[in-house]
């Protein structure tokens, strides 16, 4: 089973459908909360429904508001399974935190070119040899 | 992490609930990012419009505001972002009830926190600038870069719930820009043209931003021929950080930690980028709305200074706008505006005056579907790149070009 080592994680193992672009992620400036959507007319993902998909983007953008908000779209169901990032702000760090949610990032590698949309992969956050994300399926 | 013998007393709750809550989660990012330990801050400031909080937030800091006096009031000086709404214009928004009900009952939560209510993203120019070395922990992008960067001041991003762990706890984990070796510039931009308008100077932050890419870049600015005045840096370090991500710059002779580009920068290594007035002309062009019709004129993103409240008098002084104007500045600078008349002059123009909210964190969404907004101009980079996500084609042009806009109707 390919396997890829993250330098860090947190949150619990999830399994889920990759969903990946060479783009940043806010979930402020890219993303329609309401409907689950990006919604950022120049993001590589533009129309595509982000919800339970492992989003695999190449780092975080934008302001501070994810932190706040991926609590609430995680309250409300309307949230990706997981974010798995090569390089990751303060930010999505205190927003994972606050919401409990799966996140990896820094890889040997760029992430959002090793693994391609439609895979299904789980996540590992806390393996006993460190956050991991094993590929199950290859799309 | 390592934690003194006060940290480890709060982790074990002898501080009350609030403050454990709060270390615990400063624990979970400080491990994550790699801190060693926490440094004693001064002061925090929140972000935390409703529109961000969501049910689920206004729920949290609740049962925070829940919990007895002694234990859950802050212990450093701690402040707000801009809130989701003036109360008393909501209505000529169009904004919906359910909106204000949120709003009240954040404000609620967090007074009985014992944070004061500022709603404003401009506190270095208006409440208590922090001085060089100062650590803080901010909770604005355009805040944290101009406090690092103009006044030489430490903090990171701190997202409204590590703002009011920080404020209940007085500290913060110390990685990132709390520490020397972090500071220094990992990228060089030479640029041979010195911006004049803020427009121009948000377009520049914005192209030096999308250079540097990402939170942990540090770059560095040669070749400006004049110093720029607070609100050209307003505009330059709000756009940096919103193309960016980015929450520290130098600019050689300007900023205080390089006087020299050797006090930063390696000088025998080439710049890395060079800008001039042709690739801010382009920036502003990439914007370019939905044809020459404007439907909605917008000055926020950062709120206006006082400066900037008499600059945009004098441009509305004898005129009438066919399109809507709002211009959004801070409460404390709207007294002043009143008493000095300028509040009067802009309005006699048909244009709105608002005070204490951010355009782009007031349900920007719902606005433009009450109030059939769509086509948007503005003189604020930062505005441009976030509220493209929220339906709008928006425009980046100066201040005058923007009024002649709302005279017209057309942007040409």
């Amino acid at each position: 089973m390919t396997e890829f080592r993250a330098q860090a994680g947190m949150g619990r193992v999830v399994r889920g459908r990759v969903l990946a672009a060479q783009d940043g992620f806010s979930a402020r400036y890219d993303l329609d909360r309401t409907k689950g959507v990006f919604s950022r007319p120049a993001h590589k993902l533009a129309g595509q429904s982000y919800v339970d998909k492992v989003l695999v983007l190449d780092t975080a953008k934008g302001g501070v508001a994810t932190a706040w908000m991926l609590h609430d779209m995680r309250a409300r169901g309307v949230v990706p399974a997981a974010l798995v990032l090569n390089s990751v702000n303060p930010i999505l760090v205190q927003g994972a935190a606050l919401a409990d949610f799966t996140m990896v990032v820094g890889f040997n590698g760029d992430i959002t070119t090793l693994l391609r949309t439609g895979d299904v992969v789980e996540i590992d956050p806390a393996g006993p040899d460190g956050p991991v994300v094993r590929v199950v399926q290859r799309a | 992490m390592k934690l003194t013998d006060e940290e480890r007393a709060m982790l074990a709750g002898e501080a009350g609930r609030a403050r454990r809550i709060a270390l615990e989660h400063q624990l979970k990012v400080g491990n994550f990012l790699g801190a060693a330990d926490m440094v004693p801050v001064t002061q925090a400031h929140v972000m935390a419009d409703t529109e961000s909080l969501g049910e689920a937030g206004i729920a949290w800091l609740e049962a925070l505001a829940a919990l007895p006096a002694a234990e859950r009031r802050v212990r450093v000086p701690t402040i707000t972002d801009p809130r989701g709404t003036d109360f008393e214009r909501a209505h000529d928004l169009r904004q919906q009830d359910w909106m204000l009900a949120l709003e009240r009952r954040a404000i609620a939560a967090f007074q009985a926190l014992g944070v004061l209510m500022t709603d404003t993203c401009i506190n270095y120019q208006t409440i208590m600038p922090p001085v060089r070395g100062e650590h803080v922990a901010y909770g604005d992008t355009g805040v944290v870069i101009y406090s690092n960067s103009v006044l030489g001041a430490r903090s990171n991003f701190e997202g409204g719930p590590s703002a009011v762990s920080a404020g209940l706890t007085g500290r913060t984990p110390r990685y990132g820009y709390h520490l020397s070796e972090m500071r220094r510039a990992t990228l060089h931009i030479a640029v041979d043209w010195t911006p004049r308008r803020l427009d121009e100077w948000g377009a520049l932050g914005a192209l030096v931003g999308r250079t540097a890419g990402n939170y942990w870049t540090v770059p560095v600015i040669s070749g400006l021929d004049r110093v720029p005045g607070s609100d050209a840096l307003k505009h330059f370090g709000a756009a940096a950080a919103s193309f960016g991500s980015l929450a520290l710059f130098h600019m050689v002779g300007v900023t205080p930690e390089a006087e020299r580009l050797a006090d930063v920068f390696d000088p025998k290594q080439p710049p890395t980028a060079r800008f001039g007035e042709a690739d801010v002309r382009a920036l502003q062009a990439s914007y370019t709305g939905d044809g020459d019709d404007v439907d909605l004129v917008v000055f926020s993103a950062p709120q206006l200074s006082l400066v900037e409240m008499d600059g945009l008098a004098s441009l509305c002084d004898g005129r009438r706008f066919k399109v809507p104007v709002l211009a959004i500045t801070s409460p404390q600078i709207k007294p002043d505006a009143d008493r000095m008349g300028l509040t009067a002059r802009i309005e006699a123009t048909g244009a709105m005056v608002l005070s204490g909210m951010c355009f782009y964190q007031s349900y920007a969404r719902e606005m433009a579907e009450a109030n059939g907004w769509r086509r948007l101009a503005t003189n604020s980079a930062k505005l441009v790149n976030i509220i493209g996500g929220y339906g709008y084609a928006p425009r980046l042009a100066s201040m005058a070009a923007c009024l002649d806009a709302a005279e017209s109707g057309r942007l040409a």
